[in-house]
């Protein structure tokens, strides 16, 4: 037992939809809810018809040795989330049991706990003691996280007067110097801006390389998965689907549910797998590289060019609206997003629709996966949540259409325009 | 992958993985009933403190006039009572000038009932926390309840002042006071534990509570003395643990009347029973508040 941080046997977790999501916020629902309580109670059947029951992790068992890291794929409501909240004890499992060797820190939300009146100084010291940090341990590593922050002239500055950046900088350092001897880490540390994602990746590599600690982490990032973990869990319903190295898992994970889409033609987006808030979202979109001769298939250096209809339920302006492809293993070889150029997009209430074209894509033939994000970069910081992530949409394959001369297949993973200039 | 497998083999400290193996925590279904945890509650004190600094620090941030708000609550009703109850309607005041016979009572009134809002609302409004980090819930009522004790201090200020003009000098019975105090912290304390619990389900408790506080300061002899109660009602009134603790502060800083013995004692059964209820209750539907908040 020496060896082992966390044992898991059998853990499962039942929700009452009914009960989970009901809404009791405000005087008149309290009313619409209390007459239609009444009126279900005088037809003769009880406040509890119809309320349904969910099984969000169902007979999960698996044991993680001191030192490992491992990592929990799944897709939305595969019930990693209510894992880690088990794990993390913040909500309690319906049947089964775990147990835990070691000090827990568990990081679901960065900046849990920051209050907005509260200066930079005063919410080291909250956030410190909410996620589980002495007094005398805070002050040590006071100038440590505020270094890290890279925010010492704002340190007297109330927290809501701080830019999105500066407040998750702040957030995520205080949890980084969190020194548990098992850490449980939720995506959301995977939002942010590039810059931000690989200073948060490699302090999390320091933690669990250079101190040896252990790491549950999960995510939607097949990247960050893979980059991070030695062993990886595939979730889907609640059950652990597959178990082992992260290259197969995370091709498993990304291989169920995957189609190929045919351009010039509308595919609809409206049960795919995604996160996000909803507010807007994808509904359907067409591909196409403008070409009659390849049949409107993409093709090596061509251009590709997207129509997305995104429905949004209020006039609002997105400043980042992507388009991604990643090969067969998850690795993201293409982002077009419309952050890096600058482009807000104005979006009506109702159905809108964006072009966006890629001038020439540098990808080599083959199979790719077309990945979708729609994200107010302002909003992402605060709420944790972009409008709409669909990390695999379908399988898209781009055709070659020069002839290679001898036959030989490209040694790369990307591709580019060259000729020989000169010889001499 | 080697470098990081090396890593495994890294000897790690015998003491503390000993101490690890002590510390090893169960997580399992919630069980019907099960016993209060203290010592956790102990060991997260410091939270407790944090939580504490923050309401007091955030309750007047922003406000033009800050901690003054923590008197002027209490005296203004004070001057509205006064002229209406002690000028216009002269309600009998045992003795002493109303001003003061009714800030003598408003003082753990004002507490208990901004204790009691505070600490009833603490969970919703600290949702957050609930739904994404463990700590013993019943942190949050008690550092609402806490937290309401600062503006008890600074208010307390102007009673000695108000002491100091019209010449009153407490006798020894002075002392008790802390005690009167703690059954008003235990009676705000009892009563945020259910209103708490019972309002991350129901937030119907929201719109009750600035009832409740209401009807209860009429049921409780702030504004009136309880002398003019009838005798044989007087151990029943003592049911309210608020009479007893508001005749009390009078006995203790005005010497007015006698020790309310019998109503205080009915009035610290009742505050043990609600307590250990409201401490029980809490602790049952605690596992349920992230699912629901």
């Amino acid at each position: 037992m020496r060896d082992i941080a966390i044992h898991v046997e059998n853990l499962g977790k039942r929700y009452c939809i009914g009960e989970r999501r009901e809404t009791y916020g405000t005087l008149r629902d309290t009313l619409m809810q209390a007459m239609q309580t009444a009126l279900r109670a005088l037809r003769g059947r009880g406040s509890h018809h119809g309320k349904a029951e969910i099984w969000a992790l169902r007979d999960l068992s698996f044991e993680l040795k001191r030192g490992e890291v491992l990592g929990i794929i799944g897709r939305n409501g595969a019930g990693k989330s209510t894992l880690l909240k088990i794990l993390s004890r913040v909500t309690r499992p319906t049947v089964g049991r775990a147990w835990i060797h070691g000090r827990v820190g568990s990081l679901l939300e960065v900046g849990t706990g920051f209050h907005p009146e509260l200066t930079g100084r005063e919410n080291i010291y909250l956030n410190g003691a909410v996620l589980g940090m002495k007094k005398t341990e805070i002050r040590q590593k006071f100038d440590e996280i505020v270094e890290f922050a890279e925010i010492e002239q704002f340190l007297d500055t109330p927290v809501k007067r701080y830019s999105s950046g500066m407040y998750m900088r702040l957030a995520f350092s205080i949890a980084a110097h969190l020194e548990p001897e098992i850490l449980i880490v939720d995506e959301v540390l995977a939002v942010g801006d590039a810059a931000f994602r690989k200073k948060c990746l490699g302090k999390m590599q320091d933690i669990s390389s250079r101190e040896g600690r252990t790491i549950l982490f999960v995510s939607h990032d097949t990247d960050a998965i893979q980059r991070l973990c030695w062993r990886c869990i595939l979730l889907e319903h609640g059950h652990a689907l597959a178990d082992g190295d992260p290259a197969s898992v995370v091709a498993r994970y990304l291989s169920v549910h995957s189609f190929k889409g045919c351009p010039n033609a509308w595919i609809d987006l409206s049960h795919t797998a995604r996160m996000g808030t909803g507010e807007a979202r994808f509904v359907a979109l067409q591909f196409s590289s403008q070409c009659a001769e390849t049949a409107f298939q993409p093709y090596s250096k061509g251009p590709l060019e997207f129509s997305l209809a995104v429905e949004s339920d209020a006039a609002r302006s997105v400043g980042s609206v992507a388009v991604s492809l990643r090969d067969l293993s998850g690795l993201r070889l293409v982002n077009a997003d419309t952050v890096l150029i600058d482009r807000a997009i104005p979006l009506r209430k109702g159905c809108n629709l964006i072009r966006l074209r890629i001038d020439s894509l540098y990808l080599n033939p083959g199979v790719y996966r077309l990945g979708l994000w729609l994200a107010d970069p302002i909003t992402v910081y605060a709420a944790n949540t972009p409008y709409d992530y669909i990390e695999s949409a379908f399988e898209i394959e781009v055709i070659k259409v020069e002839s290679d001369g001898n036959g030989l297949g490209p040694n790369s993973v990307v591709t580019c325009d060259f000729d020989v200039v000169d010889v001499s | 992958m080697s470098q990081q497998a090396a890593n495994l083999v890294e000897p790690i400290n015998p003491v503390e993985s000993v101490a690890n193996q002590t510390q090893a925590i169960l997580i399992e279904p919630p069980r019907r009933w099960e016993a209060l945890e203290l010592r956790e509650f102990w060991r997260y004190r410091e939270l407790l403190y944090f939580l504490t600094w923050r309401d007091v620090k955030v309750r007047y941030k922003q406000t033009a006039i800050g901690a003054a708000w923590a008197i002027l609550q209490p005296f203004l009703t004070m001057v509205v009572f006064s002229v209406i109850f002690g000028s216009l309607i002269q309600v009998p005041s045992d003795g002493v000038p109303y001003p003061i016979f009714s800030y003598a009572a408003l003082l753990p009134w004002t507490f208990f009932a901004g204790a009691l809002t505070r600490s009833g609302n603490s969970l919703v409004y600290d949702a957050n926390l609930v739904s994404k980090v463990y700590f013993p819930r019943m942190i949050l009522p008690f550092a609402a309840v806490l937290s309401l004790l600062v503006d008890f201090a600074i208010a307390f200020i102007v009673l000695l002042g108000m002491m100091l003009f019209y010449g009153i000098v407490p006798g020894i019975a002075v002392l008790t006071l802390p005690l009167f105090l703690l059954l008003a912290f235990m009676t705000a304390l009892a009563c945020g534990l259910w209103l708490s619990a019972v309002n991350v389900k129901y937030r119907d408790v929201a719109y009750v509570i600035p009832f409740l506080t209401q009807f209860w300061l009429f049921m409780t002899p702030v504004a009136y003395s309880s002398s003019i109660i009838p005798e044989a009602w007087r151990p029943l009134y003592g049911l309210n643990p608020m009479a007893g603790v508001i005749e009390g502060f009078r006995w203790a800083l005005l010497s007015t009347g006698q020790i309310p013995s019998g109503p205080i004692f009915v009035s610290a059964a009742v505050v043990i029973a609600l307590l250990i209820g409201g401490l029980f209750y809490f602790q049952r539907m605690e596992s349920q508040f992230a699912d629901i908040v």
